[in-house]
């Protein structure tokens, strides 16, 4: 058998859906990839983007991921509602269960892993280098490796689609369902080895954002000086680099019980499946803030910057920030409280989750308090904003109401969990992704998003969600569980329809997403920013033109306060633009191809291990093993940029603002 | 360094978190640091994993049973004295001194192999014993943590193959004193480790 377990069985040829889907990606990367040749695209592609180790490209492309990724995930969602708004009573709906298993399952890991994984981290990597007043990351190759490494995780995951199936086992795929036993087919496998490889990008690029921040602030930013989107990025990267190899410790002893016959979670041979359920949530809870925190910082930048004032609470909002960082690895069992741990344990735990509103509640009352008294510029980040603290707040509540444990004995894996969580994960962090994309666009690409196409967007994705999740509050409480491919019970069906229109209402929301982009990109010339300034900001990304130069900062500023670019301004402090004799060489690192050959041997790894290829999976790791020793032979060569280039480019720069 | 003693403009010392961006083989060293925490972390799950799992026997074998405490002994002593051997090997890379270098590292590359072979030996003897990893729960997590660490060994040890290699070939150059420096970490940290696995798994064995 020199193909493993692949053979003609595994494409789903009798699935009418799956193989319309499939054919029209595959059409749609074919035109793409054909439209790329015919304009000669490929040798800039590849110079520009593709082996770019620029922390501004890269930071672009997990967006671009992300954004791609969430049109994925949201089909999926939209084939639920559609679903259950059909499958009520005798209706069966359209979709059988063991396909509606793979869809659930599919859309909780795309959406965690990538859409909000590589969108937080994407605004990550774009913004803090520019906010600390660097030039690049610490390890620019790595950060490379590790978007293509997330990107090579993307690529498995949709492979499922069409080559073999998904795990239909939930998101987080519990044993011993998810064992070998009660999953014989390659759908566990997709994900698991997807999420290995993608995690892998994530913990690197944890590793790498952590150093930067640590070890690399431009001279004079002392850790009480950092705007507080680096502060919540430096605690969800101190999360990444705790958390995530646990995450990779516990999939590596589900796979090895799966392909070795281990037994760490099997029912026989005392094997403890409860056991991968405290791992897993130990990884998984820190999750939750690994992604919000983030966005907790992008509504901390654009509050302060749209209401003109400095942030309130500055510092209780840095210790709010490390409190819930430290707090969030103490939390994990209030995920199954139902599953046998006792009063006591549960106590802690369900106390321990409510300590975590006060530090959220002070954040609130300092977003709150910094529009008190400011002159509120009603921007499209500053809309994502506002909906944002009042659609969390309530997400926040039902939380704390799920956080005790007799109330979540009855609230247990019930709709009304799945609304709490979609509350937060969608009021919190999509608005706050897509405020930091609407807020971060024009410093990436020198112009800015269609403001009105902009609101229309956050009214459909504001309204959309309280129709579609508010329905599942009141269902949850009248008894309807989560992951029911159809229901008897003919009085949740117009909620169920509610539900649907207000999914309905998303999807327009995303639709416009993609019309805003394309509109803006033609309307670039009338929204150009030539100032680098383009909302008066604060901080010191947008001290520099918009787009940066490859090298961010000519000289490195001097940083004396927080809000360091406001508080130049105010001085009337050209500090930016320095004589021309205050220039020196800058030096940039050289584009590499490591990443992308690296992620390249990945796929096929993973692909040949979920298909039980065994000959391919060690030429792959063979593969992998000579780019690592290429790149380790690679000399230290670096860009010189001279003073004159910096001239050259600075009066560029400048001579377009005046 | 000097960087310590950078004065500010008004006379005061700049303090440490002002001075900008740390020079690069702090930056390096640093980042290899969190990548060795992140490292312990995977252990520790799986330390953890062997705690819950330890009396998991399922009718077979235990621990006590199987384990040759004094073969456990010699091979953590080559283990240690490669430490000491990779010590040595870091001062004459640090001082440029390749005589010394390429003796000590090979030195360290003998102990660590001598290692890994009686811990190749231990698990081959076990196998044959009928107490493979998929006989109990207790032995899969014995097998996965003992073996993960074993499989760093073996990393290591390439690692340092290619190393020798660089240094042959390159010199000492700043990227390759940077590289052995992080190995020097790494292969104390793989040190850290066993100390907790013979203590927890061969002496805590009851």
């Amino acid at each position: 058998m020199t193909l493993g377990r692949l053979s003609w069985d595994a494409i789903p040829f009798d699935q009418p859906i799956i193989m319309g889907t499939s054919a029209v990606i595959g059409l749609g990367i074919l035109a793409i990839l054909a439209l790329v040749t015919y304009k000669g695209w490929w040798p800039y592609l590849w110079r520009e983007w593709i082996t770019s180790v620029d922390h501004k490209r890269i930071g672009v492309m997990y967006v671009l991921l992300a954004l791609v990724m969430l049109v994925r995930g949201f089909a999926d969602a939209i084939m639920m509602r559609t679903q259950l708004a059909l499958a009520a009573g005798g209706a069966q709906g359209y979709l059988p269960p063991e396909h509606y298993d793979q869809i659930f399952s599919a859309h909780g890991t795309i959406m965690i892993f990538f859409v909000a994984m590589p969108f937080v981290v994407g605004l990550m990597n774009f913004a803090v280098p520019l906010q600390l007043g660097i030039r690049d990351v610490a390890f620019p190759v790595l950060n490379n490796v590790s978007f293509w490494l997330t990107a090579a995780g993307v690529l498995l995951v949709n492979l499922s689609l069409f080559v073999g199936e998904f795990a239909r086992t939930g998101w987080l795929a519990y044993p011993p369902l998810s064992e070998i036993a009660y999953s014989p087919g390659v759908g566990v496998d997709y994900y698991l080895w997807s999420l290995q490889i993608a995690g892998l990008g994530t913990l690197l690029s944890g590793i790498n954002l952590t150093t930067t921040i640590l070890k690399m602030r431009a001279p004079g930013m002392r850790y009480s000086r950092m705007p507080v989107f680096c502060w919540t990025a430096l605690a969800s990267n101190l999360l990444i680099v705790a958390a995530f190899p646990i995450l990779t410790a516990t999939f590596a002893m589900l796979l090895l019980d799966r392909y070795c016959g281990f037994h760490f979670f099997t029912n026989d041979a005392g094997g403890n499946p409860m056991m991968y359920i405290n791992l897993i949530w130990i990884w998984g809870h820190p999750e939750v803030y690994i992604l919000i925190l983030p966005a907790f910082g992008v509504f901390s930048e654009v509050v302060a910057t749209f209401s003109g004032k400095p942030l309130f609470g500055y510092r209780s909002m840095v210790m709010a920030t490390m409190a819930i960082c430290v707090l969030s690895f103490v939390v994990w069992l209030h995920h199954f409280f139902t599953m046998g741990a006792g009063a006591n344990v549960n106590a802690f735990f369900g106390v321990a989750t409510m300590i975590i509103a006060v530090p959220t509640g002070v954040k609130v009352f300092n977003w709150l308090f910094t529009m008190y008294g400011g002159r509120i510029r009603f921007s499209v980040p500053m809309y994502w904003t506002i909906g944002f603290i009042v659609t969390f707040v309530i997400g926040g509540m039902t939380g704390v109401l799920m956080a005790i444990p007799p109330a979540d004995f009855v609230l247990h894996n019930s709709l009304f969990l799945i609304a709490h969580f979609h509350n937060t994960a969608i009021g919190g962090v999509v608005f706050g992704v897509l405020a930091g994309y609407t807020y971060w666009f024009p410093k990436a690409f020198g112009f800015t998003l269609n403001e009105r196409l902009g609101k229309a967007i956050f009214w459909c994705w504001f309204i959309g969600f309280y129709l579609a999740f508010m329905p599942l509050y009141v269902l949850g409480l009248m008894g309807a569980t989560r992951r029911m491919q159809h229901y008897s019970e003919l009085s949740w069906k117009p909620w169920m329809m509610v539900a649907f229109c207000g999914a309905v209402l998303i999807f327009i929301g995303i639709a416009l997403t993609v019309v805003q982009l394309i509109v803006s990109i033609r309307q670039r010339n009338l929204h150009r920013d030539r100032t680098g300034d383009a909302w008066a900001g604060r901080t010191l990304e947008w001290s520099v033109p918009s787009p940066p130069p490859a090298w961010n900062f000519a000289r490195l500023p001097l940083v004396e306060s927080t809000d360091a670019f406001w508080v130049a301004k105010q001085r009337q402090n050209e500090n930016a633009r320095a004589p021309a004799d205050a220039y020196t060489s800058v030096h940039i690192p050289r584009s590499n191809p490591t990443g992308i050959f690296l992620a390249f041997f990945a796929v096929i790894y993973g692909f040949a291990m979920i298909w039980h290829i065994f000959w391919l999976a060690i030429a792959a790791l063979i593969g992998g093993l000579l780019v690592g020793l290429i790149q380790a032979w690679r000399p230290e060569r670096e860009i010189e940029i001279t003073p004159q280039e910096i001239l050259v480019y600075e009066a560029r720069a400048t001579g377009g603002a005046a | 360094m000097t960087s310590a003693e950078l004065v500010g403009g008004d006379g005061h010392a700049v303090p440490f978190s002002e001075q900008g961006p740390a020079p690069k083989q702090v930056v390096v060293g640093y980042g290899f640091w969190l990548f060795l925490l992140s490292d312990i972390i995977i252990f520790a799950a799986l330390f953890a994993a062997y705690a819950v799992l330890s009396g998991a026997v399922a009718g077979g074998p235990s621990g006590p049973e199987l384990f040759d405490r004094q073969r456990v002994f010699t091979e953590t002593m080559c283990l240690l004295a490669s430490s000491v051997t990779c010590g040595f090997g870091s001062i004459a890379v640090q001082r440029r001194n390749q005589a010394l270098a390429y003796f000590w590292m090979t030195a360290t590359l003998v102990l660590g192999a001598l290692f890994l072979k009686q811990e190749v030996a231990e698990f081959s003897a076990m196998v044959a014993l009928g107490a493979g990893p998929s006989r109990s729960a207790f032995l899969s997590a014995f097998y996965t943590l003992v073996g993960t660490h074993g499989m760093h060994v073996t990393v290591g040890l390439a690692w340092l193959i290619v190393m020798l290699a660089q240094l042959a070939t390159l010199g000492f150059q700043p990227m390759v004193q940077r590289r052995f420096f992080c190995f020097a970490l790494f292969w104390h940290a793989l040190d850290i480790v066993w100390i907790g696995v013979f203590t927890i798994v061969y002496l805590g064995a009851h």
